[in-house]
């Protein structure tokens, strides 16, 4: 199992819209919230009322400032497990527990083989592996493996419980495999990134970036056609009326 | 990285204990070995302690030790089960090696064990440092000399053992002695090595290539998605202040090379007090070995900080 | 190799499922809940609900934690230490019953002054509202006095409508959003379904924000605006438009009483008012006609322009002129703003040009044919696809009803109300203008064991309508509707524990209250609010002899209350969100919805509002009790929600009315009427017709048919009021005219604010203070994750956000030489709190802000008396006073605005230094004692027992 498929069906992944997502915290929460009773359950809490609350959670959202003064701008930065193509965190295992599956490229790990070595968070860069200090195994995002193909759920609820309550409109699921996909066409179409594509790690996910205006104006800016402009003095009242009577009175 | 007091004990004992066991069985498989038979018993018996307890102490970091057997199934990938692997496999030679001198059965076959038994401990020492050396997220350890110096660390942590338990007896000479000192100033070379390398490396990865984001220009945090500290922050986010890093380096390259270096070397020299100025150099080494281990982790910063606030890694 | 592992992919996620409402926060989702075993295992958003659309935020999806958490309050309780002291013993719901039926029923058969009862957090007015009217009292409130009543005020006054929840965006076709400040308060998923919506579909989004962070870093455009000066920055927007011709003239005729004639008479006592005909209707000078008409008549062609000589011989205006006037005055150039608002000249005009362009060059047209108030066929509905919304951030100001009566005057000389594009009234609004409900509580009103002649709180229309008695001492506790804040229309709830301490205008015997954290972050002065709930008289009795609170939670008022009436969660109540209070209506869609037990309560706890409809019967009130004497809704609040009825065929509940329940909004009580709920997902839609969809203020169809369901006084339109006449009408009270005049204190002031055209005036405290010695703004807003969600006991959420740090500009801590983490002293003239900080650049540089409610009390909400929220948390509750600085005369005003008495918390002016070391926040209280409470766990596994298992 610990090594990695040559290639899988489908790749299985989200693609997170940064233009969108104002931080709202709902992916992270309905994820904690599905995953401590799902596939990973449970996903424990420490000193849950105390000093220094913490606990395992599969999903995150950082903020960031990026560049400076006006022209600078705040992203919201959801993260959970990228589901990559090439990820070491699979081969490090000793155990074999961490796997990435054949058949949808969802990279798991088994919480009954796992010995808790906490090697495989080590192995990924992206810090999104979660080590259960109570379970003494490692968990992480299954993409709510128990959700997509739940038979006992609508089909239009079998997504991932991130996306199913995403309020903006943020967060997509698909298959990245197929260019044809929704998903698909909306990374191409807005020209959807990998996290630290140089580290090589091929991740499923795919961002979508924020929009390069924040003071400057998304369309042109229209010019107030200048015959309709007074000056700035103190007839600007007057011209104002003999205006509106004129248009009234047509 | 946060420095794991069981990591340390595992990395440093069994380092020790297989150093031990290697020159043993070195000189073991040459006929070299000095002293008698029960000296000999004595060393893979002391080595196979250390061994043993580091072991043990690996298997207080897992959360399911109970589950530990699995972790020999995935050697074709992961050097941790590699380790694991080789590890076990070494008690075998060692064993039939122990077995031998105990019962006093001696047979020329035991020079082929005793071989086998000084490579697989050079073999497993290795596996322990590419567990570390292998890890791509983390630019301090990911260089050839990590492997290498758990070897000569192992090495020379080993020897000064060996010196130590034959001094006891009067076994060891000036030959054997200033070769130990010599092994020492060695590992304290890729040591420093090592840590010009690390110097130099200011780290490839940047918080703007990890998010993405850099054409907007620098990528500062704003909120952490925890104010308190979460797994990743706790495991993969340990700070040591650069000053008191200083401070232990300084006391790694005493305690762990120059003193132990000097008092052999001077036990070589004087040819008196040897088994004292081997029982400081062990001693001092312990120390040293302990700051280094410790320090291997705490300077250890790992990619994912980049979504933390870190600026390079 | 290992076995390929088995996972149970298709596990059924729970026994049941219950569709009920959310109650995270006041934004009122349709919540799935899944239980298994009599526990949730999951809650996810309803896909039919009208107000979620299936989504959830992060509060709702955090909901099991909250049913869960460890402050639950567990049994009635009474008081046996001081005040303060946390100490109770637990009681019998029979003898806590008993105990508030004794202390209630004494001022209603002495004097029904003597009670106080004021709700926080509560989404039940209309029955609250209702029990307090039968009782008799005059005190009664909700907490929108230090909530958002300017907003409400001054959208109700000016259109019938406000932003809040009472309307929204036309998401569907607008082009172009500005959003003014803090707004993830109210309608927090259907704002980010519609941000969501407008960013995908490419319009543009512009925020007027101090700090760029949540829906602002979104925003297409941040304006970084200094606060308390949007109204500079509205009006200069406005003068743009102005000064290039760039407005809707056939709209402000259709729609406004921009033509009414206003007397221009200086000195004389209708100076200011309309030029009213015999009838009493507006005058509107006709230029077809060159005569007068009626200005509320259709079919006339008013003009907008020309000063008019009356009958009397006075000269009369019409308001475009006087308002036109106003607003091209250099002081609102775009040039002349800049420096206060902190937003460059060419920004205001460029985004005024934006505006412009898109409501008169993108303009929306839809077939649909509609008929006007007037009964003239309309073949299409024209929309002006810019669309506004606005909350607390405008509405914390002592400026704050002006500038909200601004924002609403841009939208409508854009012409972009209920228009296609742009901001939509969800019914039962639009009301009238303001709505036809006046204040009741006079002494004359006011009668041992007799119900209040009618509701608190409403809209007066000039000084004959504030509730002052004789030698004009104010008829309510909290002053309201007095000259302290003559349009108070949501009362004054931060008042109501000062005055009551230190009887002022008199003292009372019980305060009753309900969700309402009055001793920690619901004040402003915390210290001495809690000095008020804790004073004593000479005879060692407390000033406020009697406090019976209800909460579900072990918040920081519970300690300082008598007898504890314990709440249950949301998960186990009876709740309407009722078309008389504050219902879920969409733009297109009527909607209402109940709460429903959903899990059982594991603790002697009932609703409030059980128990509230239980007092009014033991106390006998009328419309609780049969005329024999024996309780009329002995089923408690679902009886309620069923029986009653406030008008023939209106009551709670709008849906499935009627025997057979086929009958919407208004028919005869259907006794099935909650299981067609339940059956439903909780909730009720009546979607409206196509040709009712906008112009809903002049809209025929849509106004008989709201007259007929009860929604309307009448089927007259709303005419926009850009000319506030109540305003002026106290301004001229204070200019001397009328028997009821303001007292020399006010005089000045009242005549200076109450302008019936608004005007920006500075916030008072940045005008009272040294500038220079407190030179920075410092506000707050609520975490996206916790507003309104009292988040702290959360579990999970407080993972999230369990310290708040203080936000300044990066120039300001280069200033200070600060950098992250350092405490400083944040100081204002009210006190000073110590604090840590973080740098940004996402702020005005002229601006400190924070996460406010983070900051907690040791020993309250089950934190442990280590937890970070007590220890570097942090109120700036401290910092801000409820009353100004001495002025003046010597005179002390509230902290509020002047015209509503809006509590003016965003005005707050402060220093910065450093502080030495680390160490704790300051000011840190005495831990409160919680020994009636579980100790909260150390460790958590919640879902350990449903994990699927393999059934293979």
């Amino acid at each position: 199992m610990t090594t990695l498929p040559q290639t899988t069906a489908k790749k299985l992944g989200l693609v997170i819209d940064l233009d969108i997502c104002v931080g709202c915290q709902a992916c992270a929460t309905s994820c904690k919230e599905w995953n401590t009773s799902g596939h990973s359950a449970p996903l424990s809490d420490h000193d849950p009322y105390g000093a220094d609350p913490s606990g395992a959670w599969l999903n995150r959202v950082h903020s960031y400032e990026l560049g400076e003064g006006a022209e600078g701008r705040t992203v919201h930065f959801p993260r959970s497990c990228l589901h990559c193509e090439e990820p070491d965190c699979v081969t490090v295992c000793p155990t074999g527990a961490s796997y990435k599956r054949e058949e949808d490229g969802i990279v798991l790990v088994n919480p009954d083989t796992c010995i808790g070595c906490k090697l495989c968070s080590w192995a990924c860069p992206y810090g999104a592996r979660e080590y259960d200090y109570d379970d003494g195994v490692m968990k992480k995002c299954t993409l709510c493996v128990d959700r997509i193909y739940n038979e006992t759920l609508a089909e239009e609820d079998r997504e991932p419980a991130c996306v199913r309550a995403c309020p903006t409109g943020a967060r997509a699921f698909g298959d990245l495999a197929d260019p044809d996909s929704a998903v698909s066409k909306n990374v191409a179409a807005r020209e959807g990134f990998d996290l630290l594509a140089e580290f090589g790690y091929k991740p499923t996910n795919k961002y979508l970036p924020p929009r390069k205006t924040t003071s400057a104006h998304v369309n042109p800016i229209p010019v107030l056609k200048s015959e309709t402009v007074s000056k700035p003095n103190g007839s600007m009242a007057d011209k104002l009326f003999a205006w509106a009577d004129q248009k009234l009175s047509r | 990285m946060h420095p794991a007091y069981s990591v340390i004990l595992f990395t440093t004992a069994s380092g020790a204990g297989y150093g031990l066991l290697f020159w043993m069985s070195l000189g073991y498989a040459f006929g070299a070995l000095p002293g008698g038979r029960l000296l000999a018993l004595g060393a893979i018996i002391v080595a196979l302690a250390l061994i043993t307890v580091g072991l043990l102490a690996s298997m207080l970091h897992l959360g399911r030790p109970e589950r530990a057997l699995g972790s020999f199934s995935q050697w074709r990938s992961s050097w941790l089960s590699r380790e694991g692997v080789a590890a076990v496999a070494t008690y075998v030679p060692a064993g039939l090696l122990g077995l031998s001198l105990l019962f006093g059965y001696h047979n020329d076959i035991f020079h082929v064990i005793a071989a086998i038994c000084a490579i697989f401990a050079a073999i497993t020492v290795y596996c322990t440092g590419m567990i570390y050396g292998s890890l791509r997220t983390i630019r301090q350890w990911n260089k050839p000399l990590v492997p290498v110096f758990y070897l000569a660390a192992s090495a020379a942590s080993g020897a000064v053992l060996f010196g130590f338990l034959y001094s006891l007896f009067g076994h060891t000479t000036p030959v054997i002695e200033f070769l130990i000192a010599l092994i020492i100033t060695g590992a304290g070379v890729v040591k420093m090595v090592y840590w010009r390398q690390c110097a130099a490396d200011k780290g490839q990865y940047t918080a703007e290539m990890a998010t993405g984001l850099g054409a907007f220009g620098k990528v500062r945090p704003l909120d952490p998605p925890h104010t308190m500290p979460n797994f990743v922050m706790r495991e993969m986010g340990y700070q040591v202040g650069r000053k008191h890093a200083d401070k232990l380096r300084r006391l790694v390259l005493v305690c762990l090379f120059i003193v132990p270096a000097i008092a052999i070397a001077l036990a070589a020299l004087a040819g008196a007090a040897i088994f004292l100025l081997f029982a400081v150099a062990l001693v001092s080494m312990g120390a040293g070995l302990i700051a280094e281990r410790w320090l291997f982790f705490a300077e250890a910063e790992h990619v994912s900080m980049l979504f933390y606030g870190a600026e390079r890694a | 190799m290992n076995k390929k592992p088995e996972i149970a992919l298709s596990a059924p996620v729970a026994d049941e499922v219950k569709k009920t409402t959310c109650y995270m926060c006041a934004c009122r989702c349709g919540i799935n809940v899944h239980i298994t075993d009599g526990k949730v295992r999951y809650i996810e958003g309803n896909r039919d609900h009208p107000v979620n659309k299936g989504v959830l935020c992060g509060k709702g999806a955090a909901g099991i934690m909250q049913h869960y958490s460890p402050a639950r309050l567990r049994a009635p309780m009474k008081r046996v230490g001081p005040r303060g002291s946390g100490e109770f013993e637990e009681i019998s719901w029979d003898e806590a019953l008993d105990i508030a039926t004794g202390w209630l029923s004494k001022p209603r058969n002495t004097d029904p002054h003597k009670l106080a009862f004021f709700t926080g957090r509560d989404q039940s007015q209309s029955l609250t509202g209702m029990w307090a009217m039968q009782y008799g009292t005059p005190n009664f409130a909700a907490h929108g006095g230090f909530c958002s009543v300017n907003m409400a005020a001054g959208g109700l006054y000016t259109f019938g409508g406000a932003f809040w929840e009472f309307g929204d965006p036309d998401w569907e076709h607008t082009k172009y959003f500005m959003l003014f400040g803090v707004a993830e308060d109210h309608a927090s998923n259907p704002i980010k379904i519609g941000i969501g919506k407008l960013k995908k579909r490419g319009a543009k989004v512009v925020s007027i924000n101090p700090v760029r962070t949540g829906y602002n870093a979104v925003a297409d455009e941040w304006v970084g605006i200094r606060p308390g000066t949007d109204g500079l920055f509205v009006g200069a927007l406005i003068h743009e438009l102005f000064r290039n011709q760039k407005i809707d003239l056939d709209y402000l005729v259709r729609y406004t009483n921009s033509p009414w004639l206003v007397i221009q008479d200086k000195g004389a006592a209708d100076d200011g008012l309309f030029a009213r005909g015999e009838d009493g209707n507006p005058q509107v000078w006709c230029t077809d006609k060159n005569g007068f008409a009626d200005g509320t008549s259709a079919d006339i062609s008013p003009s907008l322009t020309g000063a008019r000589i009356l009958a009397d011989g006075r000269t009369a205006r019409p308001v475009f002129e006087l308002m036109a006037e106003r607003y091209l005055e250099d002081r609102y150039a775009p040039e002349a703003v800049a420096e206060a608002t902190g937003i460059p000249a060419e920004q205001i005009v460029s985004i005024a040009a934006e505006l412009a362009n898109v409501a008169f060059e993108q303009e929306i047209v839809i077939d649909q044919e509609w008929t006007d108030w007037a009964g003239r066929k309309q073949d299409k509905m024209i929309g002006r696809p810019i669309s506004m919304h606005a909350m607390r951030g405008i509405s914390a100001h002592s400026n704050g009803f002006q500038t909200c009566r601004m924002i609403h005057i841009l939208q409508i000389i854009l012409g972009s109300i209920d228009c296609p594009g742009g901001f939509r009234y969800k019914p039962p609004y639009p009301k009238q203008a303001p709505p036809w409900l006046r204040p009741h509580g006079k002494d004359d009103q006011v009668k041992n064991n007799v119900p209040l002649g009618g509701p608190h709180l409403g809209f007066p229309l000039g000084p004959d309508h504030l509730l002052l008695d004789g030698d004009d001492k104010p008829s309510r506790i909290d002053k309201g509707f007095t000259w302290d804040a003559p349009m108070s229309a949501h009362g004054m709830m931060h008042m109501v524990i000062n005055n009551a301490a230190t009887k002022d205008p008199y003292g009372i015997d019980v305060l009753f209250m309900y969700m309402a954290n009055m001793a920690w972050n619901s004040s402003m002065n915390v210290k001495g609010t809690i000095d008020h709930l804790t004073a004593k008289d000479d005879d060692g009795n407390y000033m406020i002899p009697k406090i019976i609170y209800s909460d579900a939670y072990y918040s920081e008022m519970v300690s300082y209350s008598d007898l504890i009436l314990p709440d249950t969660t949301y998960l186990e109540r009876w709740d309407c969100i009722s078309m008389l209070d504050r219902p879920i209506s969409e733009a297109d869609v009527v909607a209402d919805s109940i709460r429903y037990p959903v899990v059982e309560p594991d603790r002697d706890v009932r609703g409030f509002q059980e128990v509230l409809i239980d007092l009014g019967a033991r106390l006998g009130l009328p419309a609780f009790t049969n005329k024999d004497g024996s309780p009329k809704f002995p089923g408690g609040y679902s009886d309620y929600m069923v029986n009653h009825e406030r008008a023939p065929g209106i009551g709670p509940l709008a849906g499935w009315r009627g025997e057979d329940g086929k009958t919407d909004i208004r028919g005869p009580v259907n006794p099935n009427q909650l299981d067609k709920y339940i059956e439903n997902g909780s909730f009720f839609t009546h979607h409206l017709k196509p040709e009712q969809a906008y112009f809903k203020h002049a809209n025929k169809d849509y106004l008989d048919w709201a007259a007929d369901m009860g929604f309307r006084e009448n089927k007259l339109p709303t005419i926009f009021q850009l000319y506030c006449e109540p305003v002026q009408a106290f301004r001229l009270a204070a200019q001397g005219h009328g028997d009821r005049q303001p007292p020399e204190t006010h005089r000045a002031r009242v005549e200076k604010y109450f302008d019936p055209i608004p005007d920006w005036y500075p916030p008072f405290e940045e005008d009272m203070i040294d500038e220079g010695k407190y030179p920075l703004h410092a506000i707050t807003q609520r975490p996206m994750h916790m507003y309104h969600s009292w988040g702290s006991q959360n579990a999970w959420l407080r993972q999230i956000t369990a310290q708040n740090r203080l936000y300044i500009h990066t120039s300001v801590a280069k200033s200070i030489d600060a950098k992250d983490d350092d405490w400083v002293w944040l100081e204002s003239h009210q006190g000073r709190v110590k604090c840590q900080i973080k740098t940004m650049e996402g702020v005005n540089p002229h601006t400190v802000w924070t996460w406010n409610a983070i900051g907690k009390r040791k020993g309250a909400w089950g934190l442990d008396d280590d937890a970070p929220e007590s220890n570097q948390g942090f109120l700036l509750n401290h910092l801000i006073s409820e009353l100004l600085p001495e002025g003046g005369g010597g005179y002390r005003y509230s902290n509020s605005d002047p015209i509503t008495g809006q509590a003016a918390w965003y005005d707050l002016r402060v220093s910065i230094e450093k502080a030495d070391g680390d160490g704790a926040t300051e000011p840190m209280f005495e831990p409160l004692g919680n020994k009636s409470q579980p100790a909260s766990p150390e460790k958590m596994a919640y879902g350990k027992e449903f994990k699927p298992k393999v059934t293979s």
